[in-house]
């Protein structure tokens, strides 16, 4: 790595907790990412008959068994409840004690796209009797009802799990919140507002009206004969993402409190910075000139280059005009480069998690530094032309890399970059 | 870069004033803006009033083509961030493009949009829900559509932590300024007043039950009884001061400090965190409580929280030692835009020279010992504000502004529409 001015002090990702399609835990998740396994299906969460895309990648998630209480149960929405164990997970995997942390040094950075979905929806088809009354029934209305409406609970529920009492806020900038929700507590540990920050993001957007309004603007696959394979990013026989949910938390300390405790350090976020394209809510334009100016804001943080980029774990929703887009911003913004350096997109296995999926993917890039693996784009079977760079098809790769890019993009027209250096390298 | 961060521009679209001066004058008049819910009949609820935005035309405000592809919530935000701009006197094409930023609050998103397409789609179908409810809904909306709206295409940020938020939205607009963006629209708005929405608000118990506007709202009084919610909210510009001054712009205030903390949990007897977030928001500023020349409260209107908000303000004031008040008795507690609002208050007081007043509260609860700013305004040299909002489920915020450098600073506006004999002195 260049060697040039002082950058700002890197923070460690010391804990991880993953609930993701496919696998239990973080071993499940990484067995699934590096056998190339796809964990797509049709949709068993509620009757997709009639939607235009039937297929999702669902979590078996069994909140009983993960340890919640009835109450927490009856209370929290899927999504928290995803939150809330992966908070628990990467506690316990971070070997912080927490007892000796004071709370108000403890914060909360929690990413989601579209919060309680599920139960917002629910609820609703209760009162209003499934549609039919707009001026809805109070009657029926259940105590918790309002934590639905606000996301904020989500975060709110993860801080209630680790005491913290320092700055807690949820992030919700759509489809790059788990980028942007981990940048966050990355800025919040390096201005010093606290000394740990439990950092993620959760979805569990599996839903009738989830599914019906990515219908609408078919940014869905309607591939719904091939359940396995319907996430084909960067494939030319592409035709739109495949829905998914999950969460993952990690425990983020400034690099140099986690050594003074000899923590397992995953690795290192070195950089992160996100642009916005001011162009449309869901379209981009070909050329992928504000994601690249993300990259290269990233890359200026990180006082790194190009050639310092070992693999880069890509947004590839499998959306026609994404994975044309982010081809084009690893070109504008790597030059050469980007056609040297493995990208893989992990959504061809697990799907799209919305809000999720980048602090999905953040733990992805993590386990990849740390295990010297690049996981493959499984279905990845006819390259497209437009999409010319080395995506890692169908199978995993060893790999020598000292630093990992990770992109998100989404609805709103947000871009963000993450740059993950490997443990013990700064 | 001077690393102070000011405002040189507001936009409010509120109860009682769907621009900044009419607002302003509204709040100087004493006057009550709620009243009877009439967007629907509110007769099978509870609650039936509300502090409503009226007179707002949505096409007109924001153009026909991203009327029909938006909530309220976030046509007020679009309306607010025009009118802030406008009165900033920003030309955005001077900004270089990466260096403009949006990071707005959001408290429960496009409520009554997708109160309307889960209708629909559970009515009529998965093929009845329109294209726009996948870009209407989410908490993303507001920040989306500004960034589209205004060419912004620097980092981008959506904070909920429901009336809590916008204040975190703006210290985050600090940090981004701080980071390098030249200028930023943030701020926060809400219209959650459709019958879903309110039921969801119900459910949480802390509205006020009833149909006397006289009675409705009092925090602080002992007998208390919740609070009425409201819609609306602001957007400020905020700039890098040297910025601001290079350009010649005239500016409101300085935001000075910033601090966000969590509540403890229930059962551990610990100290609510209110106290600590003003306590970490001065000394960001480096001020102490002995400057602080008036408090804009949260006042919750509910009684226990009242007692904590009390309790925090003599804790750090003494009793009586620091005038308090909350013009959100004459609007509504606005959720994402409420803080926002308040924010803009507190800075038009700096401007000039007068505190709006607490609207209808009788007698305030003799524990409180508070010198609240009761029904008329009072005649007060401003230069330091401290502003404190709190959000369902444990979040606080506190933010401290102060008075711009004369050179800088606005022109006070005469208060025609405020009756001068009823401004109090002290």
């Amino acid at each position: 790595m260049r060697v040039g001015r002082p950058r700002r002090t890197p923070v460690a990702i010391t804990g991880m907790g993953v609930v993701a399609p496919g696998g239990l835990g973080v071993k499940g998740f990484w067995e699934l990412l590096t056998a190339g396994r796809t964990a797509t299906r049709e949709i068993s969460l509620f009757d997709a008959s009639g939607f235009r895309s039937r297929i999702a990648a669902e979590c078996e998630f069994d909140p009983r068994q993960e340890g919640l209480s009835p109450r927490e149960i009856r209370r929290m929405d899927r999504v928290a409840q995803f939150a809330v164990v992966c908070t628990r997970d990467a506690l316990g995997d971070s070997g912080l004690d927490l007892a000796a942390v004071p709370p108000e040094r403890i914060g909360v950075s929690i990413g989601s796209a579209v919060g309680c979905t599920m139960r917002l929806e629910e609820e609703y088809v209760v009162l209003s009797d499934g549609g039919r009354e707009w001026l809805v029934d109070p009657a029926y209305a259940v105590p918790h009802a309002y934590d639905y409406m606000v996301p904020s609970t989500i975060a709110a529920e993860t801080a209630g799990v680790c005491g913290a009492e320092g700055p807690v806020a949820l992030i919700s900038t759509g489809c790059t919140a788990g980028l942007d929700a981990v940048g966050h507590a990355v800025r919040l540990l390096q201005e010093g507002s606290a000394d740990v920050m439990v950092a993620g993001a959760a979805e569990a957007p599996i839903s009738p009206i989830t599914s019906a309004c990515f219908d609408a603007i078919k940014a869905t696959s309607p591939d719904n004969d091939d359940p396995a394979g319907a996430s084909r990013p960067f494939d030319l026989d592409r035709h739109g993402f495949v829905l998914g949910e999950g969460a993952a938390v990690l425990v983020l300390e400034r690099l140099d409190d986690a050594r003074r405790r000899s923590a397992r350090v995953y690795a290192e976020i070195i950089g992160f910075a996100s642009r916005s394209n001011a162009f449309h809510m869901t379209g981009l334009k070909p050329d992928g000139r504000e994601m690249a100016e993300a990259i290269r804001a990233a890359m200026d943080l990180a006082r790194i280059g190009p050639d310092d980029i070992g693999y880069i774990n890509a947004h590839g929703s499998g959306t026609k005009q994404n994975d044309r887009h982010e081809t084009a911003a690893f070109k504008r913004s790597l030059g050469a480069r980007a056609y040297e350096v493995p990208v893989s997109s992990v959504k061809s296995m697990i799907g799209h998690s919305l809000g999720a999926i980048g602090s999905i993917e953040i733990a992805a890039s993590a386990l990849a530094l740390e295990q010297q693996v690049v996981p493959p784009t499984a279905n990845l079977h006819t390259p497209d032309p437009e999409c010319d760079l080395d995506y890692v098809p169908l199978s995993a790769r060893d790999h020598a890399m000292e630093v990992v890019l990770s992109v998100g993009s989404g609805f709103g027209g947000f871009q963000s970059a993450m740059l993950l250096a490997k443990g013990g390298t700064t | 870069m001077t690393g102070t961060v000011v405002v040189t521009g507001l936009g409010v679209i509120a109860p009682g004033g769907d621009d900044t001066e009419a607002f302003w004058r509204t709040l100087l008049a004493g006057r009550r803006s709620i009243g009877r819910i009439d967007r629907f009949a509110p007769d099978r609820y509870r609650t039936r009033l509300a502090g409503q935005v009226h007179g707002f035309h949505a096409k007109e405000r924001v153009g026909s083509r991203v009327a029909v592809q938006t909530d309220l919530f976030t046509q007020f935000g679009l309306a607010a961030s025009d009118m802030a701009l406008a009165d900033a006197g920003l030309d955005m094409a001077a900004v270089p493009e990466y260096e403009r930023a949006v990071v707005v609050a959001s408290s429960s998103g496009g409520t009554e949009f997708g109160q309307r397409e889960i209708e629909r789609l559970w009515r009529n179908g998965p093929d009845h829900v329109g294209a726009y409810q996948s870009i209407a809904w989410f908490y993303a909306a507001t920040t989306g559509q500004v960034s589209i709206r205004h060419g912004m295409r620097g980092p981008c940020g959506v904070i909920c932590a429901e009336q809590a938020g916008a204040l975190d939205a703006v210290g985050q607009a600090r940090r981004l300024i701080r980071d390098g963006a030249r200028a930023a629209l943030t701020g926060g708005t809400d219209a959650s007043l459709c019958p879903y929405g309110l039921t969801a608000q119900l459910a949480a118990g802390r509205l006020y039950q009833g149909d006397d506007p006289a009675r409705a709202y009092r925090p602080f009084a002992a007998d208390t009884a919740g609070f009425v919610p409201g819609e609306g909210g602001a957007i400020l510009v905020v700039e890098d001061a040297a910025a601001a001054a290079e350009r010649g712009a005239r500016q409101y205030g300085t935001v000075a400090g910033y601090a966000a903390t969590f509540d403890p949990r229930p059962d551990s007897g610990r100290e609510p965190g209110l106290r600590r977030a003003a306590e970490l928001a001065l000394a960001d500023a480096g001020r102490a409580p002995g400057d602080v020349d008036v408090v804009f409260a949260d006042a919750a209107g509910v009684r226990e929280l009242d007692r904590i908000e009390a309790a925090a303000l003599t804790a750090l004031f003494e009793p009586y030692g620091v005038p308090v008040t909350a013009p959100k008795t004459m609007t509504g507690r606005l959720y994402a835009g409420g803080a926002a609002l308040d924010l803009v208050s507190a800075l038009l007081a700096v401007r000039d020279g007068v505190v709006p007043p607490t609207v209808g509260i009788g007698r305030p609860a003799a524990d409180g010992r508070l010198d609240l700013v009761l029904d008329h305004p009072r005649r007060l040299a401003v230069r330091t504000v401290l502003v404190l909002a709190r959000g369902f489920g444990g979040f606080n915020a506190a933010v401290v502004v102060t008075a711009p450098d004369a050179a800088h600073a606005r022109a006070p506006q005469p208060s025609e529409g405020a009756d001068h004999a009823s401004i109090h002195r002290r």
